[in-house]
């Protein structure tokens, strides 16, 4: 019987499997930062243990760092000897770091890609959630805790029960105007955040296959927030292509090789999933979160939900508290929504793509009285592109904050956070209470509604700037 | 790690679903290098509410946290775990955990014990009734047991193997080292290197 993409690449991975234990899983690359990773090489040191293969290991600084003034050192000490540590640990280990301030600094599931080491039919993992993010590239790529963190520093592998598999199909082609990131937030929508627990997802269909990379890596990225443990997609000619030429892709006879295996990584037409979802990409608008997960979405044209209109009782609970948090009343419009300050940025939409995409909406407009936006790019390279494409300009003569490359506004753990109240549209992947900032509140939308929502002032899409 | 068999404790009902990581502990708490000290942060935007079901004097104490549906959801950051036990807790108990939290808590030594919601509503309601309710959950016999109630939960046999044990998963994995050595004989040259 024929196999599916990711059981392909599992199989490719097992180190050893016996009936009763996990399969023990080989990893290709290992991608560290400053927050997960302290405790495991202190555990290394502990047991006298060191890095088994440095040279599948590598490190940056995204989560803690300041997207202003970095060339100075970090004004929290707190957050600056999270750091310091990482770049001890790393010089101990002999681990090949991107600090602050490097060229190939930035978001690590950001640097990975762009370095040319995320490929197709890896095992990838991190101490990061938005690992799936990899999984555009063909790749089984999933996050870790920090015990795991240790356990691929000592000894390079994993000890996985191997996942069922899903299938999400979508059909038809996306409208226009409507990218990878309503895709993904009507999806889990229609999951929960449970929907996709146990499994490896493959995202597949038409509407897929017409993605670029970087919307690819959007969708996976965004796999963990309707619990899946990853989210791929078959490589295909889009995919060799933005591999081919990176500083870190196969050359000569080796991209041959390469390319040739990666094309045996396609789900054979007898496989079966264990589960398969179905999808229209015609029923997918812009899509926004009114509430404080990511399954709390709807289409930006619509109303804010009342909680006595959903049947489950948890659903309802959740949401009169989602309301209650988010400050909003029940069947007002979405497109009344006012919003203090816009982030564009983030591993979710934070490539050069995602810049691009958002400067041309905001061309000739400015920024709305009393809103803020912050543009934040993944990395040192995608800022530099920017500049380099005059995109800067854009943002800066609309009135925009230009920033340096880090997680920045996705995560609170750094100085660009919300206060309490304040009310954000955010490219980024979480909703959470107090995710951005405690008391933060936090609407999760694609590039092109934050950009337009940027120049109103209130939820909106690029059609009501017209 | 410790041995896991059977504990028996009091338990806080926390009746909301969807608890992600981040509501467990925010970001602003995981900047510590050290691998304790978490309490502090744990659920510390509710905290601050005196009505919060933690802050109850009737649930000093406790070792067994009952939680609604999708329990550990959101980021990989086993300081939710670590936070968890640091305040005091043995056994998580939910009728669905996020994957991630799930792996990290078996790591750690935490319990974490799906259950079906009625159980979960069933336990809310003995503690609350009568917080000095006590709660045991035996690993050994796979059942929570909460005065007649006795509810069987799922957990795979090696975590549990592992955890009845205390073993250490490295330890276990670098017994295979030669099978990771002739694994590794075996892959392509074409795969990227970072050095």
């Amino acid at each position: 019987m024929g196999r599916t993409l990711s059981e392909k690449v599992w199989d490719e991975h097992v180190v050893r499997s016996t009936p009763g234990e996990p399969d023990l899983l080989y990893i290709d690359l290992h991608l560290i930062h400053e927050v997960t990773s302290p405790q495991a090489f202190d555990g290394l040191r502990l047991a006298g243990r060191r890095v088994r293969r440095p040279d599948l290991t590598l490190a940056t600084e995204d989560h803690n760092v300041p997207t202003i003034d970095w060339d100075k050192p970090i004004a929290d000490p707190v957050s600056r000897t999270q750091v310091e540590t990482l770049r001890k640990n790393a010089a101990e280990f002999g681990v090949r770091l991107h600090p602050l301030g490097d060229l190939d600094q930035g978001i690590v599931h950001v640097v990975g890609p762009q370095l040319g080491l995320t490929q197709p039919g890896m095992t990838i993992v991190c101490g990061d959630s938005h690992t799936s993010t990899h999984g555009a590239f063909g790749a089984i790529a999933f996050g870790i805790g920090t015990s795991e963190v240790e356990h691929v520093l000592a000894t390079q592998t994993l000890m996985q029960a191997k996942p069922k598999t899903m299938a999400v199909t979508v059909n038809g082609t996306l409208s226009e105007g409507v990218t990878a990131k309503d895709l993904i937030l009507y999806l889990i929508t229609q999951t929960g955040t449970g929907g996709g627990q146990g499994y490896i997802v493959e995202y597949r269909g038409e509407a897929i296959e017409a993605l670029s990379m970087e919307s690819r890596m959007t969708v996976c990225n965004m796999s963990i927030e309707w619990g899946a443990k990853a989210g791929l997609i078959a490589p295909d000619q889009t995919t060799f292509d933005y591999i081919e030429g990176k500083p870190e892709a196969p050359k000569g006879a080796e991209w041959d090789a390469a390319v040739a295996h990666w094309k045996t990584l396609v789900t054979d037409a007898d496989a079966t999933f264990d589960k398969e979802i179905v999808i229209d990409a015609a029923d997918v608008t812009p899509f926004v979160t009114w509430g404080t997960n990511p399954g709390q979405g709807a289409p930006l044209g619509a109303n804010v939900p009342t909680p006595s209109d959903f049947e489950d009782e948890q659903d309802r609970i959740a949401a009169e508290k989602a309301l209650e948090y988010m400050g909003l009343e029940a069947g007002q419009p979405l497109r009344s929504v006012k919003v203090d300050t816009v982030f564009v940025g983030s591993c979710t939409n934070g490539r050069i793509e995602d810049l691009r995409l958002a400067a041309e909406i905001i061309k000739g407009h400015k920024v709305a009285e009393g809103t803020r936006l912050l543009v934040v790019p993944g990395s040192v390279r995608v800022r530099l592109q920017a500049m380099e494409e005059g995109l800067d300009k854009v943002f800066i003569e609309a009135g925009a904050e230009w920033r340096g490359a880090g997680c920045s506004m996705c995560l609170g753990m750094n100085p660009d956070t919300l206060d309490p109240q304040e009310r954000s549209a955010s490219t980024s992947n979480r909703n959470f209470e107090g995710r951005q900032g405690k008391g933060g509140r936090t609407h999760l939308v694609s590039v092109p509604v934050a950009a337009a929502t940027a120049v109103k002032g209130t939820l909106a899409s690029p059609a009501d700037l017209v | 790690m410790e041995k896991f068999t059977s504990h028996t404790g009091t338990a806080l009902p926390l009746r909301r679903s969807n608890v992600d990581t981040d509501q467990i502990i925010p970001a602003v708490y995981l900047k510590r290098v050290t691998r304790t000290g978490f309490e502090d942060g744990l659920f510390a935007a509710w905290r601050n509410d005196p009505e919060f079901v933690a802050n109850k004097p009737e649930y000093a104490g406790v070792s067994i946290l009952v939680a609604g549906p999708d329990f550990g959801t959101g980021s990989s950051r086993e300081h939710a775990v670590w936070a968890l036990m640091d305040y005091g807790f043995k056994v998580v108990l939910s009728s669905r955990f996020a994957d991630i939290f799930r792996g990290n808590s078996g790591k750690a030594g935490l319990l974490s014990v799906p259950v079906e919601q009625d159980v979960i509503e069933q336990l809310w309601d003995a503690v609350e009734a009568d917080p000095t309710t006590q709660v045991t959950v035996d690993l050994e016999a796979r059942t929570v047991t909460c005065g007649d109630l006795v509810a069987p939960f799922q957990i795979d046999d090696y975590t549990r193997y592992r955890l009845l044990n205390g073993l250490d998963d490295i330890g276990i994995t670098l017994g295979h080292e030669d099978d990771i050595a002739a694994f590794e004989a075996t892959r392509p040259g074409f795969k990227p290197v970072t050095l």
